[in-house]
């Protein structure tokens, strides 16, 4: 069978790794236990500190934020990231804002509210005290920003202003007009520059983390690319953060960057990482639809949209392909309004989603045709313009209209909006324990790329939020917890696993330049991303997922055998290469992501399996509204773990219970 | 505009694309005949159809840079028809759609160039000189964990607003290869002059403007003449007063600096 060629190397290399998930929660009140780990924490003397040297993968909120930290306090850092500048990370794109548990609103906000808020947010699928610790340092994170310049919303007074959000009664997002994630990314990358040029960090842009170099069970180092010249290198360390975000690309479309993989998080786990809730995926109801198969990516619109705009699509079918305006009134069918009459138009994310997805499925969807299907519905301005007048909504929306109009060619105030789901975030990860490290020791995992706070489903303002807390304030705080335990500097690049690591990745690019077959990357990247979005999307069936898993292993084995990467060499600069490494990792990990969604039988955040719904019946007996993920907490309260078998069909399951002693375990509910 | 049939109108394009082996090549134009082109692409959708094509026949892609394709990130680039990042006013490259375009037209491709952004291949450049102005002093020295508290200095909105409009640069370099000097100086200029007109920025203002300004001499970009083509370039409106306004601090830092 034709597959990647270092398959059973990897595994193997896995062997003494400890496959347990001790969350190593510290004992005591939940709301104490941060301080008192801290207390308790080990404390590297200064003038050992810079014996240590860590590598941190990834320079978006979470690695930026840390490499800057750590180098303050003195270890060397040696920092990596694919784009030409720390400065470019996806977290550059992130628009709404970032929550903190300031209560500078005075609206009855507290640490132990936004807490609350998570974990019931999170579909009761995350852990409470990972999650209480999130909120405690949120606070910290505002001021260290505004320190560093970050330019946020103001009000008139001088004070910081705030918005709010989904999923909470408070309002207690910070913002920078629409772009908060550049503005704290900015702060960020700055801090970092500081400590480049006077500090100990050492960083290495356009270079791509190829593996994980695992010594004696520890993570040790880690081989790289250099995008720029092809050049493959070894970097030995103490130990290893990765920050490399999420994997939302798996789906081919979505609203992530076109850089943004799984590679560094998928080599890792090959490696021995546990794999944590791959199915958790966020879609989100307002993005810009597809116009045509040469798509290549998917831009959000915001949700703000939705509280003045009315969402339709035509009651006939053969109504699709009119004009809007030619489509009487009567014609019209607002159906999220006639199937949830309460909510109407603002219908939570998951169910709208769904709601869409459905009508077009019907053939009732509006806009271009793409692979057979019209994937749009319409959200209709005319109404609130009629009611409020142009200028109010220009005032209102106008960035937004503007936005959408550069991509369209359409304008709102003309013809309604057109608008469909897409994947957004990912709440799965690699595994993590309280420290933020893996089950692989030395291995820490930071921001989108570790599972840790969100459970089954993220709020809005809370990825911005975890990525800096992970980055400023815990891992330069754990991270000592097993830097203490080792000997700096005890392993170098000329350990024969470095040897064997570097092999590996030598012939595996070797092997994708040599095969020259028929097909493009990007074409095997849209087959498994739409097979993804078909079957492991808005909503999972059983059918599906096992349809999904019969089909992936065959795209593999014609990747293997049938990618054609243009020759131009290993040693330069080829994006092809670059693309068609990590969408080798986004079939595999495809499959492990299906596999996740056919064991959970259940529903829960962003994890829709349609056999697990409340119906008619539950909603009478008031267990549910119909159509409401319906979770199972007595077989799933739990986090899944996958460890790699070297058979990426046959991953093995590892599970880490989840208690709750502080919310109890409720239908998510919002009414 | 998609024709409310749903069917994209095409377009039958001639490129006239850079081609440059390495930063050490000559390079030279290509022509490549590009029909069917949907004008609901964007401009760099255009190039992955064009990729797709020449991956197709057995030749190399065309290399350029690009990530977030929403406007953000800065990595995007490009030099079309004369013009960094194209006919459309602010907007990026990668916001660029091919209904800018008539059918039937030529387009020139060329990357960003300067002496300070080395081109890699073909249309991507290396514009690391960028970071290392930031490095000479973008920044406030304030340690993690270190922060007051955020409201205790409260912030004239005006003030703060006024910030974020310098803030909003993303780095891209468009005013660069805007610039006949390829002069940096619109780039110095709003990050020095965020930071600078923030009471946070106060403490190392006179270190930052000279840092920053000396940082960009010596990255080998060339001098500003007033002649502004750069904030005609750029995706994000950057105004022109905030050149002044760092000439004004650079004068009386250097000034500072020498009665030291
Ligand atoms: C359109 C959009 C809007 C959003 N809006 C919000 C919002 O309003 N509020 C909110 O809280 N969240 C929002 N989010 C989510 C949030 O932006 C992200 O979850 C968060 O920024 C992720 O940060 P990160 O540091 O973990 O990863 P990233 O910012 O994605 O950084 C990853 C880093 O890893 C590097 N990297 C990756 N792989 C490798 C490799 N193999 N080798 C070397 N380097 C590598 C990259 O170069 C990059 O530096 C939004 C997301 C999207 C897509
Ligand atoms: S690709 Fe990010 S700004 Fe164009």
């Amino acid at each position: 069978m034709a597959t990647e060629p270092d398959q059973m190397a990897a595994h193997s290399a896995s062997q003494e790794i400890p496959m347990t998930m001790n969350s190593a929660i510290p004992e005591g009140p939940m709301a104490e236990k941060w301080t008192r780990h801290k207390m308790a924490s080990k404390l590297i003397n200064p003038k050992n500190k810079r014996k240590y040297k860590v590598i941190v993968v990834g320079s978006g909120l979470a690695g930026g934020s840390a490499a800057a930290s750590l180098s303050e306090l003195g270890y060397q850092v040696e920092c990596f990231c694919y784009q030409d500048s720390p400065r470019r990370a996806h977290s550059i794109a992130a628009q709404g804002g970032i929550n903190a548990a300031k209560n500078y609103q005075n609206d009855g906000d507290s640490v132990h509210r936004l807490f609350y808020d998570t974990v019931k947010g999170g579909d009761f699928r995350s852990r409470e005290a990972n999650v209480h610790r999130l909120a405690e340092v949120s606070v910290d994170i505002i001021d260290q920003c505004v320190a560093q310049g970050v330019p946020f919303a103001r009000e008139y007074g001088g004070l910081l202003a705030n918005r709010s959000f989904g999923g909470a009664q408070v309002s207690r997002t910070f913002y920078a007009r629409g772009q908060t994630g550049q503005q704290l990314l900015l702060g960020a990358y700055s801090a970092l520059c500081k400590e480049i040029e006077h500090g100990n960090v050492t960083m290495h842009p356009r270079t791509e983390m190829l593996d994980l170099v695992v010594v004696d069970g520890q993570a040790k180092g880690i081989i790289c690319r250099n995008l720029k010249t092809g050049a493959i290198t070894r970097h030995a360390a103490d130990a290893v953060c990765l920050a490399t975000g999420g994997y939302g690309n798996v789906f081919f479309l979505s609203t992530n960057a076109m850089g943004c993989n799984v590679m560094a998080a998928f080599r890792a786990h090959r490696r021995g990482a546990l794999f944590s809730n791959p199915c958790y995926t966020q879609i989100h109801p307002t993005c810009i639809p597809r116009s045509g198969d040469y798509q290549s990516k998917l831009t959000l619109m915001s949700e703000s949209l939705r509280n003045d705009g009315r969402v339709w699509v035509p009651k006939n079918k053969e109504d699709s392909q009119k004009a809007p305006g030619d489509i009487p009134e009567e014609d019209r069918d607002y159906y999220l309004e006639r199937k949830y009459p309460s909510f109407g138009n603002l219908a939570p994310r998951d169910i709208s989603s769904r709601a869409a997805k459905e009508v077009c499925d019907e053939g009732r969807g509006v806009g271009p045709e793409v692979g057979g299907v019209r994937q749009g519905v319409y959200l209709d301005f005319a109404e609130a313009i009629n009611q409020f007048g142009q200028a109010t909504i220009e005032e209102r929306y106008g960035n937004l209209f503007e936005m959408y109009q550069r991509i369209t060619g359409e304008s709102p105030y003309e013809l309604p909006m057109r608008i469909y789901p897409a994947v957004h975030y990912t709440m799965g990860g690699l595994w993590v324990d309280y420290n933020l490290m893996s089950n692989l020791p030395g291995l820490h995992v930071l921001g989108e790329a570790n599972f840790s706070d969100h459970g089954a489903n993220r709020l809005g303002a809370s990825a911005l939020m975890q990525g800096l807390a992970d980055g400023y304030f815990v891992a330069p705080a754990t991270l000592p917890n097993y830097l203490a335990t080792q000997k700096p500097g005890s392993v170098t690049t000329d350990h024969a696993a470095f040897e064997e690591a570097e092999k590996a990745v030598t012939e595996r690019l070797e092997k994708l330049l040599s095969i020259q077959g028929d097909r493009s990357v990007d074409s095997f990247h849209r087959e498994v991303g739409l097979l993804c979005w078909d079957n492991c999307g808005m909503e999972r069936t059983k059918e599906g997922l096992e349809d999904a898993l019969a089909k992936i292993p065959k795209i593999r084995e014609e990747f293997w055998s049938n990618v054609r990467v243009p020759k131009s060499g290993v040693s330069s600069f080829n994006p092809e290469l670059e693309k068609a490494g990590r969408v080798a990792d986004f079939i595999d990990f495809a499959e492990l992501m299906c596999i996740d969604a056919l064991h959970r039988e259940e529903s829960c955040g962003g994890h829709f399996r349609a056999e697990h719904q409340y119906t008619e019946e539950d909603q009478k007996d008031g267990l549910g509204e119909v159509g409401e993920a319906k979770r199972n907490d007595e077989n799933f309260a739990y986090v899944a773990g996958w460890e790699h078998t070297g058979d990426p069909s046959h991953p093995r399951l590892h599970k880490e219970n989840l208690e709750f002693e502080e919310v109890k375990l409720a239908v998510r509910s919002y009414k | 505009m998609v024709s409310i049939k749903g069917q994209p109108n095409l377009l039958h394009l001639t490129l006239k694309i850079w081609r440059q082996d390495g930063p050490d090549d000559k390079g030279h134009f290509v022509d490549i005949d590009a029909p069917g082109i949907p004008t609901s692409a964007s401009f760099l959708e255009m190039l992955d159809i064009i990729n797709e094509r020449l991956i197709g026949e057995g030749k190399d892609p065309v290399a350029f840079d690009h990530d977030c394709r929403e406007g953000i990130c800065g990595m995007c680039s490009l030099v079309i028809n004369g013009v960094a990042h194209g006919p459309e006013k602010a907007t990026t490259t990668c916001q660029l759609h091919m209904r800018s375009f008539k059918d039937g037209d030529t387009i020139h491709i060329e990357p960003f160039r300067a002496k300070a952004f080395p081109v890699i291949k073909d249309l991507a450049v290396d514009r690391s000189a960028f970071d290392s102005i930031i490095r000479g002093g973008g920044y406030i020295s304030v340690r993690t964990g270190a922060a007051p508290e955020a409201n205790n200095t409260p912030i004239p909105k005006p003030v703060a607003d006024a910030a974020f409009d310098a803030a909003a640069c993303i780095g891209c370099g468009a005013c660069v290869a805007a610039c006949k000097n390829a002069s940096a100086m619109l780039f110095v200029a709003a990050k020095a002059g965020q930071l600078n007109s923030l009471p946070q920025g106060q403490a190392e203002r006179t270190a930052r403007s000279l840092g920053m300004v000396q940082a960009m001499d010596k990255a080998g970009f060339g001098n500003c003449t007033n002649q502004y083509e750069c904030e005609a370039a750029c995706p994000k409106e950057i105004d022109r007063s905030w050149i002044t306004r760092l000439n004004r601090s650079y004068t009386a830092a250097f000034a500072r600096k020498s009665l030291l």
